[in-house]
């Protein structure tokens, strides 16, 4: 099977089992750049799955995902963290900073695992955190932040490296909905700004109301509601 | 709602009565709202004209209370054409989407499906307002929030029933 023309991040027939349970029986996905794509469904469907899967970080038991005209499952391991190191960006529920960390250096610690000098990186990691109206928090450690700063950081040192992808798991799940929408609003205006793909998984249509389409997955199976209509 | 709908939805697991159909109607659609006979005639008659029904037979005594009808194809593809388009999203929709997915479990159809496509054009409104949102001042936020909410409890009150379809078409057979 062939991935959708254009798409940059695709999957075909994705099949995925723990135990007795079929995370994924036969999801699809395809992504363009710079768009923004819900990934919706009740608890427990199997979005997670998909969204670790397209990311290369649980491997499926059979389909296939293509990123970039590269088949994710030709790659070795290396590659494939090196691809989520440099191209893919991730913020989940809880932003799961580093707590020793400051924010600054939180934001900017993709950039040095990536090789990125000290002071290169945080002059960086500062300009997206300002770009998330979290620039004064620098010297701040997440434990002295609120949830809604501590995910807009999150959101900042997600985006730092430029990813290509960027993959976002209930992102707004532990806010309340002013601090939601606007970690959305400036999610969505940097990922657009910088032409950069989104798979959002959420099961809040208020969230999947930022995206410009939505799939729903249901027991393991997706459903593309652009193109089943 | 669409009362035309509903009882050509009705007719389809077989003929029926006209007070046989006002009967089934009330008992799962008409809760607080019973129909009037003459609105049932009159919905008939315009049905029939249309060719979405047929009378299959007169009983003796006459008076129209007294034909039996039965669907026709046409009428078929017009309550499917009428299940699987979406409804425009505006406030008091419940009853309408209630009757749409009755009538798909009564008539085996994917009720699934009928909610996925309303699902989708709440979400189309839900983008539009968002991005207006988005763009205005305080005053278009506050007149867009309000929106957003109630098109949100149609979302919830549309998950909820998917999550309980086996239930309701269980309780639908009944
Ligand atoms: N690591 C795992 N081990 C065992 N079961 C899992 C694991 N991850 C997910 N599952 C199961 O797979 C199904 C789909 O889970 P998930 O993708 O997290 O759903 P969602 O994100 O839509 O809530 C669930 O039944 C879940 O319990
Ligand atoms: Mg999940």
């Amino acid at each position: 099977m062939t991935p959708p023309a254009g798409s940059l991040l695709s999957a075909e027939q994705l099949r995925k089992a723990y135990g007795p349970t079929l995370a994924l029986d036969g999801a699809e996905f395809s992504i363009h750049p710079g768009e923004v794509v819900a990934v919706m469904g009740p608890s427990g469907s199997g979005k997670s799955t998909l969204l670790h899967c397209l990311a290369g970080i649980v491997t499926p038991d059979s389909g296939t995902i293509t990123y970039n005209g590269h088949e994710l499952s030709a790659m070795s391991d290396a590659q494939r963290s090196a691809l989520r190191r440099s191209e893919f960006g991730f913020v989940f529920q809880f932003g799961q900073l580093v707590p020793e960390l400051t924010c600054v250096e939180n934001v900017a610690l993709p950039l040095r695992l990536n090789g990125t000098p000290r002071k290169a990186a945080e002059r960086t990691a500062l300009s997206w955190m300002e770009r998330l109206e979290v620039g004064d928090l620098r010297k701040k450690r997440p434990g002295e932040v609120s949830g809604g700063q501590g995910q807009r950081v999150a959101v900042a040192r997600s985006l730092v490296t430029s990813p290509r992808v960027l993959f976002a798991d209930e992102p707004t799940g532990a806010l309340d909905s002013l601090n939601g929408e606007r970690v959305m609003e400036l999610l969505t205006e940097a990922a657009r700004s910088t032409n950069a793909a989104v798979v959002l998984v959420t099961h809040e249509a208020r969230v999947a109301a930022y995206s410009d389409r939505e799939i729903v997955v249901r027991d393991g199976k997706s459903r593309d509601m652009e193109r089943a209509v | 709602m669409s009362i035309g709908h509903t009882l050509l939805g009705l007719l389809e697991s077989g003929p029926r009565h006209g007070y046989d159909l006002k009967r089934a109607f009330d008992e799962k659609f008409g809760h607080d709202r019973p129909l009037h006979y003459g609105q049932v005639y009159s919905t008939m008659s315009r049905l029939l004209k249309n060719g979405l029904v047929v009378v299959d037979g007169v009983e003796t005594g006459g008076g129209p209370e007294r034909k039996r009808y039965a669907i026709t194809d046409d009428g078929i593809t017009d309550v499917q054409r009428w299940l699987g388009t979406p409804e425009k999203p505006e406030p008091y929709l419940q009853s309408t989407l209630y009757t749409k997915v009755v009538l798909a479990l009564l008539t085996r159809r994917d009720a699934t499906e009928v909610l996925d496509t309303q699902r989708s054009e709440h979400l189309r409104s839900m983008r539009i307002l968002t991005d207006r949102k988005r763009k205005g001042d305080l005053a278009d936020q506050l007149i867009c929030d309000h929106a957003l909410f109630h098109l949100e409890a149609d979302l919830r009150w549309l998950e909820l029933t998917a999550a309980r379809l086996d239930k309701l078409r269980e309780a639908v057979a009944r």
